[in-house]
């Protein structure tokens, strides 16, 4: 299992190279650049030459891309150009990081938290009604784009109704303590109660928005590997030595119904991070998404680069994590 | 009162855009405290149906049964599911046929034998834990301890088999069915498992109700047999009653088709022609008509009734072979 780890934590660094030298070419193929992104159009050609001197664009790729490497190593991302300019991207990716992590793990909670327990119990009186409307739910969970879903609830909730905030990460008039970025966790941390619960409400809207479509998949997943396991022997064995219904419930269904459900779960993540971009842009949260669009719009370089380098890495990490898990479900992979 | 008496008992798969299967069609026998009562016949018969419906274990939709099973006189069909529990792994047990996918792969063996004795005994996680390594060495799995933190899938098939009647042996049950419980396995693993089926019935006096195609496990276990032909029983006796002459062309046909010692090689196996797809519905005569070589005109008008032909034994046939005939009867060769 160890050896495993290692072997796929060496991965992460191949996947990390591979993925950088894409991303540096890419980025530099598209048409524009940071320098008419800063100056604009109308700019002179002296000025223009002195930035992409100064930005080191002047120079042949590989050496660009050999020069960001030994930066990189050392922690070093470049200045952003565009989203922060004079702002380490580092920094940008760092002050920006909490706020997509808590609205992502929100998210995935609730797809989780209400996901699994549908599926399970939808799987287990197939065709009911709870059957046939959490089907219902999750086809309407996956068709209606993620961006429109959150302006209706914008809407509905938090501008007609007003029963929750319709923008933002926290009331500014409360004016909390940051030690960490992440408000909800800052304000239990520090006991500001009040700020964390405020923060809490700012989130539910966008992860209920977010959370749809990881929903709606581990919702079919966990409903589809439920009826696959009931069916299945062990089940009857459990059944024939007069188990209660708990205990065949989470030791026997659930337990061998979880191993594709976490599997799932591992490759929502994708979902998660795009959904997110989208996500932020309605509630108007400064998250990573924002930052990456912003940076696309203005051709940061520099943010672009750490942003998603970063959030492969994540992904990469949390598919590792889902592997760890998976084994530690199922005796048969831990022999590896 | 017999200990398990079973009446009449039919069972219907009902499935839409499917014809209806009759998997089980008025079966009735007996099993006394301390017997071994066999059920016999070719892949397809009814066999496991019948165990599964008496264990109340059926899949509960377009599942038709009806019948009687009573244990102690108290009639199972009609239990409800929580009265149904509590006597399922104490009284009555079952050992599957397929030892592998039986078991749990994601749960140690010892989990799954010692939440029997949990439930049925009222034994707390630690005690059961140790009842449990003596079952696995009762039922002859050297280094219990270990065995008992180990998976189904770092087993082999014979210890799994072993797992299996372990655990339905847990709370001593009063009766235990075991269906097919060597089909998987080779054979001195087989004898072993026998060995172990029979050592359990002489020592506790529960009832076994033996379920296999193999008319060789039959003569070594049971006492009385139960020939079932397309979900009916065509054929029961004592053993002994039964080995020296069968009066069923079936039961024939399965005995000639036994591979015995005392036949000469290269004409050891005179299976009985044709196969199970080709009997026809019982209502249009008898089943086996089309594979019988003693059949009459009157076989496929008229349905044979079961019916007692002397104590003990009961025969479902038009013609049935004649007592003087007993051993020289070779229909097919
Ligand atoms: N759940 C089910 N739905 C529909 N038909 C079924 C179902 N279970 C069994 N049957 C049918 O009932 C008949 C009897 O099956 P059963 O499993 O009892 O045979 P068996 O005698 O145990 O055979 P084998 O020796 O292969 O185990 C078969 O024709 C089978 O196709
Ligand atoms: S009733 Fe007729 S067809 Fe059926 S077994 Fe007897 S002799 Fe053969
Ligand atoms: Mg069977």
């Amino acid at each position: 299992m160890l050896r495993y780890t290692v072997r796929r934590l060496g991965q992460l660094v191949i996947v990390a190279v591979v993925l950088s030298i894409l991303l540096f070419g890419w980025l530099r193929a598209l048409p524009g650049g940071p320098v008419s992104a800063l100056l604009g159009e109308r700019a002179t050609e002296e000025s223009r030459a002195q930035l992409v001197e100064q930005l080191g664009l002047n120079q042949p790729l590989h050496v660009q891309y050999w020069k960001f490497v030994q930066r990189a190593v050392t922690g070093d991302f470049g200045v952003s150009t565009g989203v922060q300019p004079g702002t380490p991207a580092m920094e940008v990716f760092l002050q920006r990081m909490p706020a997509t992590l808590e609205l992502s793990v929100l998210a995935l909670l609730l797809a989780v938290v209400v996901g699994v327990p549908l599926g399970y119990f939808a799987g287990r009186r197939q065709g009911g009604w709870l059957d046939n409307l959490s089907i219902t739910w999750s086809l309407i969970g996956v068709a209606v784009p993620v961006f429109f879903l959150a302006f209706l609830l914008k809407y509905v909730f938090a501008i007609e109704l007003g029963a929750l905030p319709a923008s933002g990460r926290q009331e500014v008039s409360i004016d909390a303590t940051h030690a960490t970025g992440f408000y909800v966790l800052d304000g239990m941390l520090t006991g500001e109660w009040d700020a964390a619960w405020n923060a809490f409400l700012h989130l539910l809207l966008p992860a209920a928005a977010l959370s749809t479509i990881p929903f709606a998949v581990i919702f079919r997943i966990t409903r589809a590997s439920v009826l696959d396991v009931l069916e299945e022997d062990f089940v009857r064995t459990a059944r024939s030595k007069g188990l209660g219904a708990r205990v065949i419930r989470g030791r026997h269904v659930l337990r061998n119904a979880m191993l594709p459900v976490v599997t799932t779960i591992g490759l929502q993540t994708g979902a998660l991070l795009s959904g997110a971009v989208l996500t932020e842009q309605v509630f108007n949260i400064t998250g990573i998404g924002q930052a990456l669009s912003l940076g696309f719009q203005r051709q940061d370089y520099a943010v672009l680069q750490v942003v998603i380098l970063a959030t492969a890495m994540v992904y990469v990490l949390v598919n590792l994590v889902v592997d760890l898990t998976y084994a530690a479900i199922d005796p048969r992979l831990r022999e590896r | 009162m017999a200990l398990l008496q079973v009446r009449d008992l039919s069972v219907r798969f009902v499935r839409k855009q499917e014809p209806t299967v009759s998997a089980v069609d008025g079966v009735s026998f007996d099993v006394q405290a301390g017997r071994t009562v066999g059920l016999v016949g070719e892949s397809g018969c009814g066999k496991s149906v019948t165990s599964l419906a008496i264990m109340g274990l059926l899949p509960g939709r377009g599942t038709e049964v009806s019948g009687s099973v009573r244990l102690d006189g108290d009639e199972l069909l009609r239990l409800p599911r929580r009265e149904l529990d509590r006597r399922r792994g104490r009284d009555m047990s079952m050992v599957f046929q397929d030892p592998l996918t039986s078991l749990n792969p994601v749960v140690p063996i010892g989990v799954q034998i010692s939440e029997v004795m949990e439930r049925h005994r009222g034994m707390s996680r630690r005690v059961a834990r140790g009842e449990a390594a003596k079952l696995l060495e009762r039922v002859g799995i050297p280094d219990p301890g270990r065995r008992l933190k180990e998976y189904s899938h770092q087993l082999s098939g014979g210890m799994r088999q072993r797992a299996l009647i372990a655990m339905a042996l847990a709370c001593e049950p009063r009766v235990l069915v075991a269906d097919e419980p060597t089909t998987a396995l080779d054979v001195t693993i087989q004898a072993q498992i026998l060995n172990l089926l029979r050592e359990l019935v002489a020592e506790t006096g529960t009832a076994l109700i033996m379920i296999t195609h193999d008319l060789g496990v039959v003569a070594g276990t049971c006492d009385e047999v139960n020939v079932l032909y397309a979900g009916r029983i065509v054929e029961s006796a004592e053993r002994h009653e039964l080995f020296a002459g069968p009066r069923h062309p079936y039961t024939a046909g399965l005995m000639a088709s036994v591979p015995r010692l005392d036949t000469p090689r290269g004409n050891r196996l005179a299976p009985i022609s044709g196969s199970v797809e080709d009997n026809i519905p019982w209502e249009d005569g008898c089943a086996f008509s089309p594979r019988c070589s003693r059949a009459l005109p009157r076989c496929s008008e008229r349905t044979p009734e079961i019916e007692p032909i002397e104590a003990g034994r009961w025969l479902r046939c038009h013609n049935p072979i004649e007592e003087h005939a007993r051993n020289t009867e070779r229909p097919h060769d």
